[in-house]
């Protein structure tokens, strides 16, 4: 599974950082971006879905 | 027309003044959503509004057409009257629209990205400790005036950089802008006019004696090349006002009345401090606050109804949060709910830039509440009020303990 997120979309609602610190960050103005561009190693997948599930935005993709 | 008779017909007649929406709208939200799911009213100057999640979440994305320009759906021109010298004719930039608002939130957003809002905990944290030291010993206390309302305009004062000596003064005009403001017009002015007569001082304070805070930081911006007016400085400090305060206490008032409603929840919250995170997330979603306006530019052709240039629109976010296509069991509170895409702090452009600040308050004010006094119930059921409008939130929540 890879993770990405649509700046386009993305506001700032910190909701995947927050439910998975290990996948995102913000920049300083609050934008997320992900930690990993390369597959992720299976044990984080499910934190990913947690991530893309809440997000508001539907800013948080994942690709299998 | 009488803005105060009984509602026939939600749909095309609805009151979000009516004493029984105030205690509880969630049953109307879902009559009007089965119905009519965008319903129109003519009171309050003619205004619609949305109860589905859909509808908010496609509408809002409408910026060109509903614009931000007039947020509040009882427009106080008093505002601009008074301030005069200070308004730029909006406020911004919760009532610019993009792409103007884009350099204006990039200068505030800094303020409240998780890490920057983090700095502001240990005194949120001593703050709450020192509120329930004030009435623990007698075993009740009004879980919102005493606690709730206390603890938001204090948390803003302090982001703010204001003297600790004047920090009482501080809150009581906060109190009575946002309190007595609302219906008092000579209230509203007099504290506005005290309010931006202080951040006039504290600017050419900072100009002289930079501290590092939010005024000392907002001096040195641009916005393409051209420096910040003392104009946009202190209208950008009265929006943290009346953005960051009874909204914020709205959710810890509304979030301490569930919690002594609701045993189960309660008892799970102290004995699982784990729930934390999602509950809180829950509690907003639940319970959440603020219901922005729009007003439309041009005409919007949308599902079959044409909102007309000038006609406003309430973007309910809080029905949006109990709309069954979204949320599976909406009007119950699911502490774990995994899947929870609320949009408490609005969606789109105009996303609650202080959401991070909001949700570190509401952590510290619950965990502490909870480590403290862990079992708790209402006084007197009857004498809880909730406030009304576009921000609604418990206002009076007795408890015992």
């Amino acid at each position: 599974m890879f993770v990405k997120v649509n700046s386009k979309r993305c506001q700032g609602h910190n909701r995947c950082g927050s439910l998975a610190p290990e996948l995102f960050d913000t920049d300083e103005f609050g934008m997320a971006f992900p930690l990993y561009h390369e597959m992720l190693p299976p044990e984080l997948e499910e934190k990913a879905r947690l991530a893309a599930d809440n997000c508001p935005e539907y800013a948080v993709l994942l690709k299998k | 027309m009488d803005e105060t008779k009984p509602v026939e017909d939600w749909t095309t007649d609805f009151n979000i003044f009516d004493p029984q929406y105030s205690r509880d709208p969630a049953p109307f939200w879902s009559e009007i959503r089965q119905t009519c799911p965008i319903a129109h009213t003519g009171r309050n100057g003619g205004l619609y509004m949305t109860t589905s999640y859909n509808d908010a979440q496609r509408l809002v994305r409408e910026t060109d057409i509903l614009s931000n320009r007039q947020i509040s759906i009882a427009p106080m021109q008093a505002d601009k009257d008074l301030l005069a010298d200070y308004h730029t004719e909006v406020n911004p930039p919760i009532t610019m629209d993009p792409p103007e608002s884009i350099a204006v939130r990039r200068l505030i957003l800094p303020f409240f990205s998780v890490k920057a809002v983090e700095k502001h905990r240990p005194y949120t944290e001593a703050l709450c400790h020192q509120l329930i030291d004030g009435f623990i010993d007698q075993g009740e206390c009004d879980a919102a005036e005493d606690y709730a309302q206390q603890i938001t305009p204090r948390v803003i004062a302090h982001m703010l950089g204001i003297d600790e000596t004047r920090n009482e003064e501080f809150v009581s005009w906060v109190r009575g802008l946002i309190e007595d403001g609302f219906s008092d017009f000579d209230a509203r002015r007099d504290n506005l006019k005290a309010m931006t007569t202080f951040f006039q001082d504290m600017i050419e304070e900072r100009r002289r004696y930079p501290t590092g805070d939010y005024i000392s930081d907002l001096i040195t911006k641009d916005i393409d090349g051209a420096p910040l007016t003392d104009k946009i400085i202190v209208n950008l400090c009265v929006l943290l006002l009346i953005a960051g305060i009874d909204t914020t206490w709205s959710s810890i008032g509304s979030s301490l009345f569930h919690m002594a409603t609701h045993d189960h929840d309660r008892k799970r919250l102290a004995s699982e401090p784990g729930l934390f995170p999602s509950a809180i997330e829950e509690l907003l979603r639940f319970y959440a606050p603020v219901s922005p306006g729009r007003i439309a530019m041009k005409d919007l052709e949308y599902n079959g109804i044409t909102i007309k240039k000038g006609e406003r629109m309430m973007m309910n976010f809080p029905a949006a949060n109990r709309d069954p296509a979204q949320f599976e069991n909406p009007d119950e509170v699911i502490l774990d709910r995994e899947q929870n895409r609320h949009v408490a702090f609005g969606i789109g452009h105009h996303r609650c830039a202080g959401s991070n600040l909001a949700r570190m308050e509401m952590d510290a004010a619950l965990r502490i509440w909870f480590e403290r006094i862990p079992d708790f119930t209402l006084t007197d059921p009857g004498a809880v009020t909730w406030s009304t409008g576009q921000v609604r939130g418990a206002r009076r929540v007795p408890v015992k303990f």
